[in-house]
């Protein structure tokens, strides 16, 4: 079996006994990255004999009988984190060569942990896409592609595109993932692994470079529901530098995931059959309550009536608190300065600003700044907050009767690079089924479930109550023992 | 009486509210752990957060909280439990995140009252409309160098407090008056220095115009004055410019305006159609800011007394308003009073302090907590008084003294043998010495020429050194000249 083989539970195990060492575990990975990197671009910066560094660390402090929960365990970290010494690019030109002198506090969480840190995975600018076509440092290539057209180059899905196209071409075991409006789902799903979003408030936001504040949430990927749940575990926690994170004890979530389903009840939310969603997905939604109903959970229909409107909201929220949150990279303090001699401060803003974003942040930019404007506040951003309460209120509703709620995770699998570039709402569609998520603060977890006709996974997604992800976990858990999802990506290190 | 300014057309009245930012006294900024202290060198006192940085995230200062509350219940203001910070939207070299966190739609602070007192001795309630919390931007620098302006961020994040009025006053004295109040309150309370030079108060001032009995006109906004003269000049300088608009047939242009302090005049800074759109929003970043009712009352509990009800309290112990007044204005001043006149006669206390003592300070140039004579030693001085040791006359130059050398009044009195004289025996030969001198006007005394006995007083007090009872004085001259 090759080394980056192992599942990030399978190399815990064989580091504690002794089978392989975190040197040689990390000198697969870094040779895999080599090897597939030129290709799929996953990574942006890779971190080589830093890694091999914190390793040698590693096994030094495990022969002295020190050992973290993750010690030795070889990640990517998305460049949406800052890392103390490492470029931090977020996936723009605008940051330049800025390399943060401060730690993340989830990545600080996963070092104290005994994590080694491959590189920086690459991402949509700023974390804005849903196909990892908008990063300054090129596009990542899904390692999947259709079995009748192997040729055409597929997205991996975004913001997080190069952690889902990492962990799945096994370049690395497992990766951090931060996301918005679906970011770290639906590239899970387009690359056949597991991704969670907790809920907001669960991990720090601190030392994450800020897309839509109330709601960016950090969360991994990784390559079982179990392995997210050890990563998790490790980055979550409360952080007195984060006011919005959740003084709440974090439990094992690992454990949970073998609770089984029996006796809960299971919401499937009618307003998510979406006209146009392809039948096949449909099929796998069924399919996958029917595994649950077979492992002793019971469905229900429920109604979350404001569903259609999730959306426009996320598409005005997102961008309103981008438009500000951005406003800080002009060029004065640090990253790119774009300036002629003897222009003044608004030419200095109007170039640096212009050259240092790309298309869709601008895009962004322009409607947030639109939607707060005196005259269209009350029109679009005061009325989104109140749908987006009216949201939240669906849930609290459905969870007064159900434990969960199964849903797909995306309405399409996995499509061409050049597709549906041409279109910002269309490519807005993709987070349908997540948004809601993130507008209402909820755990979502996405689950490899099966293939479309095409041999492209499909995930499932399930969503929990606030701060019980653990329930999560245990419905990922059971709907991943009955896909038995063993399909790989052409694309792998071993292959 | 009304304050109006005449006009061709007649006399007008003046109508301004004040905005005023005071920098909340504490040890950190509000959003972040770095210091504030004033004067420190060009960015030595910026945190990650202060410079916007990738990924940096505001923490609310619950000392800067605090402040804010003690501020509001000492402006008699209604003390909200629920608030909520806001982005303030604009691009400026010297704020770093692009956006200022301000409370806009919700201020930790509602309404309540400033009482003023004014020249006449009349007072006059001013009513606050609100104070909320919000942070400095850091300051640029256009003079150091021919075409880069550079940036210091020491006081990027530093706590302000926005402490709007109601538009109530009517005349640049009232404007001064209160804020001198508002500094006043605010220095006893401690939570502002109050230091305008230091910029820890800066005003903006609305001004109006308008005639008697009309309503609002429109207003222009004067700002940034960092004096109390200043805004005194600058509401007079406006108040006539618009009345000049208004007589020569024009109309006031809301806009915000500069005071030129050289010039004494205001210029235009934006019209209202370059005014910027703030795009203000709730800050996602912090959540609402929700306070205990307990610890606000405990807050209220440990409230210092304020200069308004201090200033009962003097005149309850017998001392003028105008005294109670004056020893109140500063807190170091009512603390020294205080100290004096503890087991004294306050009045006494009260006169010898706004007496002698403060003109002392005055030619000294120092401050009431600079004094070489302290609280102790002056009261020494007045038990000297009261025991007769010495009179009042010879009380002043042996203050007068304790100024330039520090001494206790005791050791002045012994060392120069000021001691007063109450042996009525060398009080009469002195009397009969300066009788005897002055034989030809005695007589004119004698013939009805009262008013000469004041000579004689001062011709006997001359020949004691000034050391003899006044009281003894006076009675043994009077029987000597019958």
């Amino acid at each position: 079996m090759h080394p980056t083989d192992f599942t990030l539970r399978g190399a815990i195990d064989a580091l504690n006994e002794g089978i392989i060492s975190s040197v040689e575990l990390t000198t697969a990975h870094l040779d895999a990255i080599a090897a597939l990197n030129p290709r799929l671009n996953a990574y942006i910066t890779v971190t080589g004999e830093q890694a091999l560094e914190q390793a040698r660390a590693s096994d030094a402090r495990r022969k002295e009988g020190v050992a973290g929960p993750l010690e030795g365990v070889p990640l990517a970290i998305k460049d949406l984190f800052c890392t103390a010494g490492t470029l931090t690019t977020a996936g723009s030109r605008i940051l330049g060569r800025f390399t943060p002198p401060y730690e993340s506090t989830v990545s600080g969480n996963l070092l104290r942990d005994g994590a080694v840190f491959l590189g920086k995975a690459n991402l949509d600018e700023f974390a804005m896409g849903s196909s990892n076509t908008t990063s300054a440092s090129g596009p990542v290539e899904n390692p999947w592609s259709r079995a009748n057209d192997p040729d055409t180059r597929l997205v991996p899905g975004g913001s997080s595109g190069g952690s889902a196209a990492a962990v799945a071409a096994r370049l690395a075991l497992g990766a951090t993932a931060t996301d918005t409006g679906g970011s770290i789902r639906q590239p899970a799903a387009f690359c056949g692994i597991a991704g969670i979003k907790p809920t907001y408030g669960r991990c720090s936001r601190f030392g994450i470079v800020a897309f839509a504040s109330s709601l960016d949430q950090a969360g991994p990927v990784a390559r079982t529901v179990e392995d997210c749940a050890i990563l998790l575990k490790s980055m979550a926690g409360f952080d007195p530098k984060d006011s919005t994170s959740a003084d709440v004890p974090v439990p094992d979530f690992a454990a949970a995931c073998a609770r089984g389903v029996k006796g809960l009840r299971i919401g499937v939310p009618k307003e998510y059959r979406l006209e146009g969603t392809p039948p096949e997905i449909e099929a796998l939604w069924e399919q996958g309550l029917e595994w649950l109903r077979a492992q002793g959970a019971e469905t229900v229909e429920i109604s979350l009536p404001h569903t259609k409107y999730a959306l426009p909201t996320y598409y005005i929220v997102a961008p309103a608190e981008a438009s500000s949150n951005l406003a800080r990279y002009d060029g004065v303090r640090f990253g790119l300065r774009v300036t002629e001699q003897g222009s003044d401060l608004r030419d200095l803003y109007e170039r640096t600003r212009a050259q240092g974003f790309g298309a869709e942040v601008r895009r962004r930019i322009l409607i947030g700044t639109y939607v707060l404007s005196a005259g269209y506040y009350d029109a679009y951003y005061l009325k989104a907050q109140k749908i987006r309460a009216l949201i939240k209120r669906d849930f609290d509703e459905a969870f007064g009767k159900v434990d969960a709620i199964v849903t797909p995770a995306t309405p399409s699998a996995a499509f061409g690079m050049d597709e549906k570039q041409d279109d910002p709402v269309k490519m807005y569609l993709n987070d349908v089924f997540t948004v809601t998520a993130n507008l209402a603060g909820l755990p979502g977890l996405a689950v490899p479930a099966g293939l479309d006709a095409q041999g492209l996974p499909l995930g499932l997604q399930v969503i929990g109550k606030s701060f019980d992800e653990e329930t999560v976990f245990a419905v990922g858990a059971a709907i991943e023992q009955a896909a038995n999802f063993t399909a790989l990506p052409r694309l792998r290190a071993g292959a | 009486m009304t304050y109006t300014i005449e006009g061709r057309t007649g006399p007008w009245e003046v109508v301004i509210g004040l905005e005023v930012h005071a920098q909340v006294t504490s040890q950190a900024k509000l959003f972040s752990g770095a210091a504030t202290e004033f004067g420190a060198a060009p960015n030595s006192q910026v945190s990650f957060v202060d410079a916007g940085f990738p990924g940096m995230l505001p923490v609310i200062n619950q000392e800067c909280v605090a402040q804010a509350v003690r501020t509001g219940l000492g402006l008699k203001a209604e003390i909200h439990l629920w608030s909520r910070f806001d982005r303030k939207n604009y691009f400026y070299a010297d704020l770093p995140q692009g956006y200022q966190i301000s409370q806009f739609a919700h201020p930790i602070v509602g309404t309540g009252t400033v009482e003023i007192t004014l020249a006449d001795g009349s007072t006059k309630e001013i009513g606050i409309t609100r104070l909320h919390l919000e942070q400095d931007a850091g300051k640029s620098l256009h003079d150091q160098h021919p075409s880069k302006s550079f940036i210091d961020l020491n006081r990027s994040g530093v706590a302000l407090m926005e402490i709007v009025s109601e538009p109530d006053m009517r005349s640049p004295e009232e404007a001064g008056a209160y804020l001198t109040k508002l500094r006043q309150i605010l220095r006893y309370l401690g939570t502002c220095d109050g230091n305008m030079d230091e910029g820890s108060m800066r005003a903006d001032v609305n001004v109006s115009v308008r005639k008697a009995g009309e309503g609002f006109r429109t207003r222009c906004e004067v700002k940034n004055v960092n004096s109390i003269r200043f805004v005194m000049q600058a509401v007079e300088a406006e108040a006539r410019r618009q009345i000049e608009v208004w007589e020569e047939g024009g109309t006031v242009e809301q806009e915000t305006r500069l005071f030129d302090t050289g010039r004494g005049v205001t210029r235009s800074m934006r019209s209202k159609e370059d005014a910027h759109d703030y795009r203000y929003f709730p800050d996602p970043d912090l959540p609402p800011l929700v306070l205990e009712a307990d610890w606000v009352e405990q807050l209220k509990a440990s409230l210092p007394e304020l200069p308004d009800e201090r200033r009962a309290r003097y005149v309850a112990m017998g001392l003028s308003p105008y005294d109670a007044h004056v020893l109140t204005l500063e807190r170091e001043t009512a603390a020294f009073f205080e100290a004096v006149a503890k087991g004294r006669d306050a009045k006494t206390v009260a006169n010898w302090v706004t007496g002698d003592f403060f003109a002392a300070l005055n030619r000294t140039g120092l401050g009431v907590e600079e004094s070489p004579v302290s609280a102790a030693a002056l009261g020494e001085l007045l038990d000297l008084i009261a025991d007769k040791t010495i009179n009042g006359k010879i009380a002043k130059d042996v203050l007068a003294i304790m100024f330039e050398t520090g001494e206790r009044p005791g050791a002045i009195v012994d060392a120069r043998g000021l001691r007063q004289v109450v042996d009525t025996g060398a009080i009469e030969a002195a009397i009969d010495r300066v009788m005897e001198a002055n034989a030809d006007k005695v007589a004119e005394y004698r013939s009805g020429k009262d008013k000469l006995f004041g000579f004689f007083v001062g011709q006997v007090m001359k020949a004691m050194q000034g050391k003899g009872n006044p009281a003894l004085v006076n009675e043994v001259l009077k029987q000597k000249l019958a």
